[in-house]
């Protein structure tokens, strides 16, 4: 699963799609999630990442990371493959 | 190292032009104590969900109303809707306050009777009465509001049987303007009903008229209409004076004041469109000053309010039992609570507010109740914080009608606790479990048995 090409994303979590002309919000742990697919880390990856910095269950980082990149998704800014 | 508090992510799309300059109104600031008491701490004691009413608040909106009709008129006297809200805690701070006892059915006088509430103290309203429950109010002095006319013949039938006197009222109904028109209950002015009502009960000398009623709505956004609806029963007085000589001893100008809930389909928030007590207190009063009574001769005036006091005393608590992802992308949220427990979601948008702080990042939600039923929608659409699973919310002004028309559907009514003036929490009714369900069930014996 991957960030489309040319999806520009701010420090203040702004997201722009170059491609539809959308632009989107997102929470600073939404920001951090973008970041790391930008660094190629796939989804198992950034639960552990995620699992060690924030007070939170890996269960629970997995059913909401899964919901976000439905989101993503709907929203065209990943492909939709693994 | 401490890890981080957790927000689980989101992201929303941006749109630009929308519709309502306004915006929309987000409710993210969290309320985390009610009157004093902590949220976390009533639920961890008492469950989730859980219904909280302040009497404070109680004691404050009752004051205000009195304070409010008193100095525009001379002699008022409220009475407690019971229906609004029956619980014996909740109706005897009312009467604590000095508010007599309205109720509408036999069980409801019962109840005002076991609290307390001399018999001469309740006024009987409503199209259900026998004449079983006739003769109890009669014995006991009650105020019996007269709904229909075969009512007023069983009435006659009982008196004559008890040779008993009765003070009765009528209720009338009327055209004060507003639509609905609530012309199911009582007699109508318009076309004479009324009218003739009064002139048979005045032909039976055991039948006292002592006082005209009305009802005219609920939750009424203006307050002329019991301007209209004062001016039409002091007609009626008037008449009756000029006919019999029989000053009417009270107008009883019911209830229907509005609550600061939403109404759903408003374009604005309840706060700022409902008028004030004050502005209900100088519609009515005014009227009936200026109408022309003699000075020894002002009836008194008679409210029965219940929404308007007692709605902003009451807060329903519960958590979140899951959050999912709609078919269109909308966030819905499940609550422990539903209609079940909330019959007025099903015409106000409730408030709904985060027990706990949150971010200032906020989603459109769908808020559903925990029912298998496709009804239960507690709110069609609200911005609120990222709530997850176990997250505590606050719903908002829930004291009127929801504890009196809750459902005993799926799940089970849950505990109500009362805060007093010293921030102590009281049970006040206990939660529902399953032997109270079974205890009114029979089961024939022949089905008993069975295997699968």
């Amino acid at each position: 699963m991957q960030l489309n090409k040319n999806i520009a994303v701010s420090e203040n979590g702004f997201i722009f799609n170059p491609v539809s002309g959308d632009s989107f919000s997102t929470n600073p742990i939404g920001q951090e999630i973008i970041n790391l697919m930008k660094e190629q880390k796939d989804r198992k990856e950034i639960v552990k990442i995620l699992a060690e910095k924030y007070a939170t269950d890996a269960a629970i980082l997995e059913k909401d990371l899964a919901d976000f990149f439905q989101m993503l998704l709907s929203y065209q800014l990943i492909n939709g493959h693994e | 190292m401490a890890k981080l508090s957790y927000e689980r992510p989101v992201i929303q799309k941006l749109n630009t032009g929308s519709m309502n300059k306004f915006g929309t109104r987000t409710e993210y600031a969290p309320v985390s104590h009610i009157e004093g008491v902590a949220v976390k701490e009533i639920i961890a004691e008492y469950g989730s969900p859980v219904f909280v009413i302040s009497e404070p608040q109680i004691r404050k909106n009752y004051q205000n109303a009195v304070r409010a009709f008193k100095t525009r008129y001379p002699k008022v006297q409220f009475a407690w809707s019971y229906k609004t809200n029956y619980l014996n805690a909740v109706c005897k701070v009312f009467h604590q306050e000095g508010a007599w006892a309205e109720v509408v059915s036999i069980f409801e006088y019962k109840k005002a009777l076991g609290n307390g509430v001399p018999g001469n103290k309740i006024i009987f309203n409503g199209p259900d009465k026998s004449e079983e429950d006739l003769t109890i109010a009669i014995e006991n002095k009650s105020l019996i509001h007269i709904d229909h006319f075969d009512e007023l013949y069983m009435l006659i039938e009982v008196v004559q049987k008890l040779k008993q006197k009765a003070s009765v009222a009528i209720r009338v109904n009327m055209d004060t303007g507003v639509y609905p028109m609530w012309d199911r209950f009582g007699f109508n002015y318009e076309n004479g009903q009324a009218w003739n009502a009064i002139n048979k009960i005045m032909s039976h000398p055991e039948l006292e008229l002592n006082g005209l009623h009305c009802h005219i709505g609920t939750y009424m956004l203006t307050a002329s209409a019991y301007a209209t609806a004062a001016w039409k029963l002091c007609d009626l007085a008037v008449n009756v004076k000029a006919k019999w000589n029989k000053p009417i001893q009270y107008l009883d100008l019911g209830g229907g004041f509005a609550s600061a809930n939403t109404l759903k389909g408003s374009y604005l928030q309840g706060p700022d469109i409902i008028p004030s007590m004050e502005d209900y207190a100088e519609a009515i009063s005014s009227t009936i000053l200026n109408f022309g009574f003699k000075q020894n001769e002002l009836p008194t005036l008679f409210l029965e309010t219940g929404r308007a006091l007692i709605d902003d005393a009451g807060y329903l608590l519960g958590s979140v039992i899951a959050t999912k992802r709609l078919s269109d992308g909308r966030r819905a949220t499940i609550m422990d609570f539903g209609v079940n427990l909330l019959f007025t979601a099903f015409w106000y948008n409730h408030k709904i507010s985060p027990a706990q702080e949150f971010s200032h990042h906020t989603e459109d939600m769908v808020v559903y109740g925990p029912l298998c039923m496709n009804i239960d929608c507690i709110r069609e659409s609200v911005n609120l914080p990222l709530l997850s699973k176990g997250d505590q919310v606050v719903v908002h002004k829930v004291g009127a009608y929801n504890m009196t028309q809750w459902m005993q559907f799926i799940q089970m009514r849950p505990n109500v606790v009362m805060i007093d003036g010293q921030n102590k929490v009281h049970l006040i009714r206990h939660k529902e479990s399953l032997d109270t369900m079974l205890q009114y069930e029979h089961l024939p014996q022949h089905l008993e048995k069975f295997e699968l």
